[in-house]
């Protein structure tokens, strides 16, 4: 996989992911382009593009786009699973997932995503796995934060 | 789930009030980036783009004095960095909080390090610079105990890092594959496929470790492996044929669903390890029978388990039938596969028929009854609202092109053609439908209008190889003279219509392509005289939408008209228009005009009519201009750098920070190296300012054949040689009464409203029989199996040229006439006979002893690069031009001359060398000299004549050199006399030193004249890296061995259009420009081996693929990869 985007109706980036190097210019000007695209796209239509060299696969999950872009030669249906798959993850993980959940936790969402995909290749398919991995993080987080938000509330800091 | 997760999410408006109030499920869980929230929501507030940019601002330059601050808590950091990562998703540029980012995973805790890195991995890139920094971090956490450190930093690892620093992390990585927890082992494993990608040569010692990955017990860290094992598979199948077995008993198990029930997706047992694994099998089945018969039963079985009526399932079933087709063939296992095409093709789901499609575009070369099978089906298509489903059926019908259905197709590919608007797509098709057009155009109108459409649609955007192939095809022409002036003529007179059109634009490209022909042809008109043709030109010359380069092209057609013309008054004008134009250019050509016009014999002379195909004897070297450039040098002008050591420096100037641990690399970088989504080639602009130049550009479109993407060549039964007559003799009228039927019934359609539904629907019928005439099951296959040879209307002509030489040995005689009668085919020939007539050569040279036959033979492929005055090589010369070498017999005159004049010399003429070059002179002395390339050294000679009449007393010649060369068995240069009119010789060896692109080597001369007054003079001579390159004559095993002993390494891939990536021209032109030894060629690979005086050798591994060249240097120097791949480059875009 190339890059991955998450991206409102509205046209509004909410996540962005790449995995090949490229200058924030090009990425920019990538972003521009394929939102457009996508976001003129009808409904009934196939979820695949042809764009540049690439292939953009891409679906719509209530008012957000997941849209990732593959090489030509590789599987569309199971890039579409993919992203599926990584919904499922962020559903399970946030509890019936919503635009707002992603909006304000990104980089919780950005976690979930480094544990399924790494360096643009699937790393983990097993959900149970990845959920593992994330909840021994955040716990590890969250001990470390208690003591130190009660302080904070004191005012010690 | 899906379902809910919709409902959710469009229940969002509301949502999103509820949480505004009560804080919501989203924010109660991130109590700590509440002031991410608020930002959130203070965006999501306002109503304009102004008022936004207004506000990020704002946040930003506060968060820059917060995250400089030193009272900034790691905690407050991490809050902050996670709003920059927010800022800059908006697209406003952040790069202050880089370096705190880097600060943070270094410094924080667990939760910051965990924000540090990702905010680090989201901001910069593996060659951003301050990545650097981070090394030392990853290398700590790396050794740390706790396992969620050593996992971050694993993570961030697969993601980005230094190609560089590789060797720093690399045996805490190997390391981790021993781990007992199987996430480090799996993400070890994935951050060894990432250093695969970007340094092969520094993972290849841990392959047997890959191995154990693969047998890991886990399967998450099993499926990781099978990343690497896919890529090195891709790179090389041959060395993993071995592990076939494994790979299907693999397969085998997941599909029994013999793995823990937590892999299975929507019941489905581990889907992306079955399709992994069909990919894998797929490359190791391809064109071996032996081991594809390995694998028919378990994708019999995957295609039988596959039932399921899910996404999924159809995922898997396409890669099965990809797999099916790319192995060995087995007609029970290709009967199911073309069934479950038909799923795919007649579902009524768009995404499973898009792909349905694309499975279809890729068989059908092997199995065009498919196309039939289903042709209503593509017909409907055809016409499908969605642009991408149209575009996949016309790829589709691309490849099924043929002389019968060419114009139909044509024809749907020019309409979809004028809807588009995306230059891409325009780009892509406009190439494929010139491609067709040469290929299968049924007449010569025909073939112009269609040629006309891709000018005026492609313009500007399209490959620069179009027009210049077809330039080409006119100048070159075919078997039949009267037809190509046909085709001439009907170019000409196709161009004039269009150029009477009033306020018509078209695209500058097209209006060269129509300046170069009416300037070759438009003799052959009879009506219109060239005064007419010219005062066309003249027009549009002055119209002011037309770019300089047109204009050239345009006054480079007026000069070759104006010879026919019989007056001339627009020329004059024109002469006086531009003799005054602010465009130096322009004014140029218009100076070149005038005296053209004032001498007759000379303008016939360059500007003869059609014989723009005979190759015009050119001074390449532009040797009549070396007195004038020694004349400047003295006069202390500055020597000429080349291209590539001007941007060298440029380089060298830009570049702040070096972070290549040694000298100055040109490859290596991650940009051009991997394929990025932006990497679209643009191809070289070739079109130069005049048409001359314009025309022998030779890159080539892909003129032969299709790309098979799909399946085994030779899978098509070679049997039919019988049914081909009878299908040629199949009347070809009665094809084109159909054609024209359905042409009126398009035309028809074009008017709705009369036609009724079965109308339509014959009007469907009709066209289907046009468009897929040619693929009846009979005669199908030997139609489409041999339309790559027979049909190519335009063929080319065979380039090489004869050669003249007059002055060869008879040796060379004997062995050109060989290769003459040979190879007066193709360069691919020509290429496979270099070793024959290496050989012949040899054989030839024992006998004469006027050759010595080691240097010699070895050395004549050198060619062009030296202009080494051994006639037989320029049998190499691909060129129409031929480069006439005008100090050819000067040199040899000269070397003779050397050679009896000292005795000190050896006889220089049995090596290469290169023309005598004079470096300095003033009115008494001059000093030249030239290299000779022996096998064990370069040789310099200096020959230092004086010129006066008078004798020169106490010459001394002194060379001094760069640091990087070394001067050695330097002779006596100390001549108390030199007598009157007479010239004295000196020679010395150099060695380089270390490798370099260019040296300078320097010298003085020291005189004193008859009235004892001392002179003094300098001069220099520039040495490049490949005067110090030989071959080195390896066998193949010998080539291993080296290979393997080498650490330094340098992977590239270049981009070539397809005919260049060719192995043969590929090869060759390694060969003779770098001086290469060919060791070894195995299939589409090939060794190659020189070595750097005295004996540093570089080996090269080379492959070529789809669109370019994948080349692989090794040697036991550091810097030599990085300097002959810059060569190497060099020379391959040159060719």
């Amino acid at each position: 996989m190339q890059f991955m985007l998450l991206f409102s109706r509205q046209g509004k980036l909410r996540l962005q992911k790449w995995y090949v190097p490229l200058s924030d210019k090009e990425k920019k000007k990538i972003t521009r382009e394929l939102v457009q695209t996508v976001l003129a796209r009808k409904p009934k239509m196939c979820s695949f593009l042809e764009w540049r060299d690439l292939k953009i696969v891409y679906k719509r999950y209530a008012s957000l786009y997941f849209c990732c872009a593959v090489e030509d030669q590789d599987n569309e249906l199971i890039t579409l699973e993919i992203i599926h798959r990584y919904v499922e993850l962020l559903d399970k993980y946030f509890g019936s997932v919503c635009e707002l959940d992603i909006i304000f936790n990104f980089e919780k969402a950005y976690f979930i995503l480094d544990e399924f995909l790494l360096g643009g290749e699937v790393q983990e398919t097993s959900k149970k796995n990845v959920l593992k991995a994330i909840e021994q993080a955040d716990l590890l987080q969250e001990e470390a934060e208690t003591p130190r938000s009660v302080l904070e509330e004191i005012g010690l800091t | 789930m899906s379902d809910i997760v919709e409902k959710t999410l469009t229940a969002l408006p509301g949502l999103f009030l509820q949480n505004q109030l009560t804080g919501g499920a989203a924010a109660a869980k991130a109590p700590f980036s509440s002031r991410l929230g608020g930002l959130v929501r203070g965006i999501t507030a306002l109503t304009s783009k102004h008022e936004e940019e207004k506000l990020i601002q704002q946040e930003l330059s506060s968060l820059k004095v917060t995250v400089a601050a030193p009272t900034t808590t790691l905690k407050m950091m991490k809050e902050c960095m996670v709003r920059l990562i927010y800022c800059e998703m908006l697209g406003y540029d952040a790069s202050f909080g880089y370096i705190h980012a880097i600060k943070l995973a270094q410094q924080g805790n667990l939760l910051e390090k965990r924000v540090g890195y990702l905010a680090v991995s989201l901001f910069l890139h593996e060659n951003h610079e301050l990545l650097l920094l981070l090394v030392n971090t990853v290398v700590k956490d790396l050794q740390s105990t706790n396992l969620i450190e050593v996992c971050m930093a694993l993570t961030v690892v697969s993601q980005i890092f230094p190609r560089e620093m590789i060797p720093a992390v690399l045996p805490l990585i190997e390391d981790k594959l021993q781990h007992s927890k199987e996430i480090i082992r799996r993400k070890a494993v994935l951050a060894l496929y990432k250093f695969h990608l970007i340094a092969p040569n520094q993972v290849q010692h841990i392959h047997i470790k890959f191995r154990k990955a693969l047998c890991d017990r886990d399967v998450g860290v099993m499926a990781a492996s099978l990343h690497i094992y896919l890529r090195m598979i891709k790179e090389n199948s041959s060395s993993y044929k071995d592990l076939t077995g494994s790979f299907v008993t693999i397969l085998k198990q997941v599909v029994g669903g013999k793995l823990p029930v937590d892999f299975n997706y929507h019941s489905v047992p581990a889907p992306w390890l079955q399709i992994q694994l069909l990919r894998i099998l797929g490359l190791l089945g391809k064109d071996d029978q032996r081991t594809s018969e390995l694998m028919y039963d378990v994708l019999d079985e995957s295609l039988r388990r596959a039932e399921l009526n899910h996404n999924v399932t159809y995922a898997i079933l396409f890669e099965c039938v990809h797999t099916i087709y790319s192995i060995y063939p087995k007609s029970e296992l290709l009967e199911k596969a073309a069934r479950c095409i038909g799923k795919f093709v007649l579902s009524p789901k768009i995404n499973l028929k898009y792909l349905g499609l694309k499975a279809l575009t890729y068989v059908i070369q092997q199995d065009p009854s498919l196309a039939l099978q289903h042709q209503m089906t593509i017909i409907e298509c055809l016409d499908h609202p969605d642009p991408i489903i149209k575009r996949e059926t016309l790829e589709l019908l691309y490849r099924i092109t043929n002389a019968q259905n060419i114009t139909v197709i044509v024809q749907k590919m020019l309409e979809y053609l004028h809807q588009s608007k995306e230059e891409y797509i325009i780009v892509n098709l406009v190439g494929k439908i010139a491609e067709l057009a040469e290929k299968y155009a049924p007449d010569n109108a025909w073939f112009i209008q269609t040629m006309n459409a891709v000018f005026s649609v492609g313009g500007d955007v399209m490959q620069p190889d179009i027009p210049n192939n077809f330039l080409r095809l006119l100048a070159e022409g075919f078997d039949d003279e009267t037809e190509d002036q046909q085709l001439r003529l009907y170019a000409v007179q196709s161009y004039l219509n269009l150029l009477d059109v009033e306020n018509a634009f078209y695209p500058q490209r097209f209006l060269q392509v129509m300046s170069w022909v009416l300037g070759e042809y438009a003799y052959l008109l009879d009506k219109e005289t060239p005064e007419e043709v010219i005062a066309k030109l003249y027009k549009l010359l002055m119209n002011s939408a037309i770019s300089s380069e047109t204009r050239a092209w345009l006054i480079a057609a007026v000069t070759k008209l104006m010879p026919q013309a019989h007056s001339s008054t627009i020329v004059e004008t024109l002469i006086q228009e531009f003799t005054v134009s602010l465009d130096t250019c322009m004014r140029q050509h218009a100076f070149e005009l005038k005296h053209l016009r004032e001498n007759v014999e000379l303008m016939k002379n360059v500007l003869p009519v059609d014989k723009s195909c005979e190759g015009m004897v050119v001074d390449a070297s532009l040797s009549f201009l070396d007195g004038f450039v020694a004349e400047e040098l003295n006069h202390g002008a500055a020597p000429y750098k080349p291209h590539h050591q001007r941007q060298e420096e440029k380089l060298a100037q830009e570049k702040v920070l070096n972070f290549e641990p040694y000298g100055l690399s040109f490859s290596s970088s991650g940009f051009t190296g991997r394929q990025s989504p932006a990497g679209i080639s643009l191809g070289s602009d070739t079109s130069g300012n005049s048409a001359e130049t314009g025309l022998k550009e030779t890159n080539s479109l892909k003129l032969e054949g299709i790309k098979k993407l799909w399946g085994k060549e030779g899978y098509l039964p070679k049997k039919e040689n019988t049914a081909t007559d009878e299908v040629e003799a199949q009347p070809i009228s009665q094809d084109s009464v159909i054609m024209e039927n359905v042409d009126q019934i398009i035309t028809k359609r074009d008017q709705p409203p009369a036609l009724t539904q079965s109308k339509e629907e014959k009007a469907k019928q009709l066209l289907a029989s046009s468009l897929f005439v040619g693929l009846g099951s009979e005669s199908t296959i030997n139609l489409l199996g041999k339309a790559d040879t027979i049909s190519h209307k335009f063929r080319r002509k065979p380039k090489v040229k004869e050669i003249k030489s007059g002055e060869i040995t008879s040796a060379h005689t004997m062995a050109s006439s060989s290769f003459n009668s040979l190879s007066n085919e193709e360069d691919y020939y020509l290429d496979t006979l270099q070793d024959r007539g290496d050989k012949e050569l040899k054989k030839l040279s024992f006998n004469s002893e006027l050759l010595d036959s080691e240097s010699f033979t070895e050395l004549h492929m050198v060619e062009k690069l030296s202009n080494c005055n051994l006639s037989a090589s320029s049998l190499f010369a691909d060129n129409n031009l031929e480069i006439f070498h005008p100090s050819q017999s000067t040199a040899v005159s000269v070397a003779n001359e050397v050679s009896l004049a000292s005795s000190l010399l050896e006889e220089p003429t049995e090596h290469m060398h290169s023309d005598l070059m004079e470096v300095c002179n003033n009115e008494t002395i001059s000093v030249s000299s030239y290299k000779i390339w022996k096998n064990d050294c370069l040789l310099m000679v200096w020959s230092v004549a004086n010129k006066s009449g008078s004798e020169l007393k106490n010459a001394m010649l002194e060379i001094t050199s760069e640091e990087n060369l070394k001067v050695t068995e330097q002779v006596e240069c100390c001549l108390p006399i030199i007598e009157a009119e007479s010239t004295k010789n000196f020679q010395c060896s150099v060695q380089m030193e270390q490798p370099f692109t260019e040296g300078i080597l320097s010298g003085i001369i020291n005189y004193q004249m008859m009235d004892s007054h001392s002179v003094q003079l300098e001069f220099s001579v520039a040495l490049s890296l490949l005067d110090f390159i030989r071959p080195l004559k390896i066998s193949t095993e010998d080539f291993g061995k080296l290979w393997l002993s080498f650490a330094n390494d340098v992977k590239q891939n270049i981009k070539m259009s397809e005919s260049q990536a060719a192995l043969p021209s590929a090869l060759k032109t390694l060969q003779q420009k770098l001086r290469l030894h060919i060791v070894d060629i195995i299939g589409n690979e090939g060794l190659l081996a020189c070595q750097l005086l005295p004996s540093i050798p570089c080996l090269l591994h080379f492959r070529v693929h789809a669109d370019g060249l994948a080349l692989w240097f090794r040697s036991s120097c550091s810097t030599l990869p990085d300097y002959l791949l810059y060569q190497c480059q060099k020379v391959m875009g040159e060719s």
